[in-house]
């Protein structure tokens, strides 16, 4: 990685800082009930789970596909972990069994919890799965989220995991106050807060000599190994960070949902998580943030009315009818792939530095080597 | 005679269900460079990979500073100083020369800036290509990438697998001369190659390897005119 000058990385800091800024302004002056809040909400818990997939498949190069599987562990332990005892108790939310679980905890506990469930499934899992490779793996961690569903689904798991029924009236982001007070905290901004945490901690761990470790390992195994680096350790490292953060996103999930099912985490939720890797770029950070939040503006905001029978001004209820919003998705994402083979972004970040220097491209750079834009 | 290094007795490898390596002994003194020649498919690389713990040897010692390390994984080994500079170069493509360098450094936590300056030294044109990723190289400076990045480990014995596949002659003799230079900084070096008129001319020593088994061996520049060498491998 070429070294940041210091004002490169004040202005990225100041880049973020912005965002947040307007974050917390939008908050406060648009009505809580527009659409923009639902996109902001779910980009950010979808940027953090597909930086956390981007970690695995596009930094350490295993290509898993069970981050389904360790959200809906993440949002059962959060849900479970943080819903009251009192409700636990009534027949509120478990209607057909008797709660074994008798405690509660706070949010940040919760959010904790739901990383390190998810990161010790992993951890059992990994042991046989890691020893696979490539197609084999993605096999096997598909598998293991369809069994991980059905698990959670069980009867027999009914007291703590509610069986196949919703739950709900768990702390969700309207219970999340700012510190020692009773007034409740800007919704989106904490998720933004929180997901913003999680990834500047991956990205330190890319940036880290065991972030090296791994691109080394994705880059060639064998040579890698040759260097000293313990493949296996190595590997089981980067999937179990890879799915503490993936269970935190399904908590966050859980949190801006009000309730969670184990039948939403089909393998078609890792799918769309995959595609907003693939669109930002396998191997780039600043790449799924941006994917994420585009993908997620599009299905759920830009494209509506397709499915609604309004659309740009046109109102065609026969053509614009339910569905219709998926064929054109379809079709946006297709030329996506086709322009940009590799993603929006490569496996390049955004780099302002970059920016800058594209803007004075007339005068002579003083710079010039290495480029604006560092992998 | 000087002090050995490493020492191999009666190693035997089996690699993709073939005994590779059939018992063969050597020992590397300590500074030296000592090459194996031999034909594809005579079990060189084979040999390699087992001192460097990537195949697990199926029988004999290999003991490194008078200690067995036959078995034992590469993590384990590669702490001990011995790297490989493996064939076909293999350095990291996505990652930057400094990176590259960077990663051959990983078991070590002390300062690593003086073996990078090193390695510059030693090749200057890593230094200009710095930032640039490593598969953006050409095939002579992916080889010096590789063993730059083999030299920032530290080695006590650096061993290469075939370091002149594939480049032009002239920058085959540039590596060597580097090789020579490397060595002369007291690291101890076991050479493999299929050009073996280069590998014989800068080694001490020289075995010749013939599908899993030694057939001769002697001094590199014996070897260079013995005839039945010559025949085989230098094709004069």
């Amino acid at each position: 990685m070429k070294k940041k000058s210091k004002l490169e990385l004040w202005i990225a800091f100041g880049a973020i800082a912005l965002i947040y800024i307007a974050v917390a302004v939008l908050e406060q002056t648009v009505d809580a009930n527009h659409i923009i809040f639902t996109v902001l909400k779910k980009g950010a818990i979808y940027s953090l789970v597909a930086v956390s997939m981007n970690l695995l498949n596009g930094f350490t190069g295993l290509f898993s596909l069970g981050q389904a599987g360790f959200m809906l562990i993440g949002a059962y332990t959060y849900s479970i972990f943080t819903m009251p005892v009192e409700v636990k108790m009534t027949e509120q939310v478990y209607k057909y069994y008797a709660s074994a679980i008798h405690f509660d905890t706070g949010i940040f506990i919760g959010l904790v919890c739901a990383g390190l469930a998810a990161a010790l499934f992993a951890a059992l899992i990994g042991l046989p799965v890691l020893r696979l490779k490539s197609d084999y793996l993605a096999i096997a961690t598909i598998g293991f989220a369809e069994i991980i569903r059905a698990i959670f689904q069980w009867d027999v798991l009914g007291p703590v995991t509610n069986g196949a029924n919703v739950m709900r009236e768990y702390l969700d982001l309207t219970d999340v106050k700012i510190p020692f007070t009773d007034i409740p905290f800007p919704p989106t901004l904490y998720v933004f807060l929180a997901a913003g945490v999680c990834i500047a901690l991956i990205v330190l761990l890319i940036n880290s000599s065991y972030g090296r470790a791994f691109k080394a390992i994705r880059d060639d195994e064998i040579a890698a190994e040759a260097m000293g680096i313990n493949l296996f350790k190595h590997k089981e490292m980067s999937f179990i960070i890879s799915s503490f953060f993936a269970g935190v996103s399904g908590a966050l999930l859980a949190m801006y949902q009000y309730t969670v099912q184990a039948a939403q985490f089909k393998s078609a939720m890792t799918y769309e998580i995959l595609l907003i890797v693939v669109i930002g770029g396998i191997g780039s950070v600043s790449g799924s943030c941006i994917a994420s939040f585009l993908y997620i503006a599009a299905s759920e905001w830009w494209l509506r009315g397709l499915d609604m029978g309004k659309f740009l001004g046109i109102e065609s209820a026969s053509l614009f009818r339910s569905g219709f919003r998926r064929f054109v998705f379809s079709i946006i994402i297709m030329l996506i792939v086709l322009f940009f083979s590799k993603g929006l972004m490569g496996d390049k970040e955004i780099s302002f530095g970059g920016l800058i220097r594209r803007f004075n491209r007339n005068k002579p750079a003083k710079t010039a080597k290495g480029g604006g834009i560092d992998a | 005679m000087s002090e050995t290094i490493l020492s191999i007795r009666d190693l035997k490898v089996n690699y993709g269900g073939i005994e590779a390596v059939k018992g063969i002994s050597f020992d590397v003194p300590k500074g030296d460079i000592v090459t194996l020649i031999g034909a594809n498919g005579a079990g060189k690389s084979s040999t390699l990979r087992a001192i460097v713990g990537l195949v697990k040897p199926k029988s004999g010692v290999i003991a490194f500073e008078g200690e067995n390390i036959a078995g034992k994984d590469t993590t384990n080994i590669v702490s001990r100083g011995i790297t490989l500079v493996p064939e076909g170069r293999r350095i990291f493509p996505d990652l930057t020369v400094y990176e590259n360098l960077r990663v051959g450094a990983y078991m070590r936590s002390d300062d690593i800036a003086p073996d990078v300056n090193w390695v510059y030294e030693l090749f200057p044109r890593l230094k200009e290509r710095s930032w640039q990723p490593g598969g953006t190289l050409s095939g002579g400076e992916q080889q010096m990438l590789a063993v730059g990045r083999a030299l920032m480990s530290r080695p006590k014995l650096m061993m290469m697998d075939e370091p002149s596949l594939g480049l032009a002659p002239l920058i085959v003799r540039d590596i060597f001369s580097i090789i020579k230079e490397i060595n002369k900084r007291g690291v101890t070096i076991l050479l493999i190659e299929q050009n073996a008129n280069m590998a014989l001319s800068t080694a001490d020593t020289g075995y010749v390897l013939e599908t899993g088994r030694i057939t001769m061996s002697g001094a590199g520049k014996e070897l260079l005119v013995n005839e039945a060498v010559k025949a085989a491998y230098l094709g004069t």
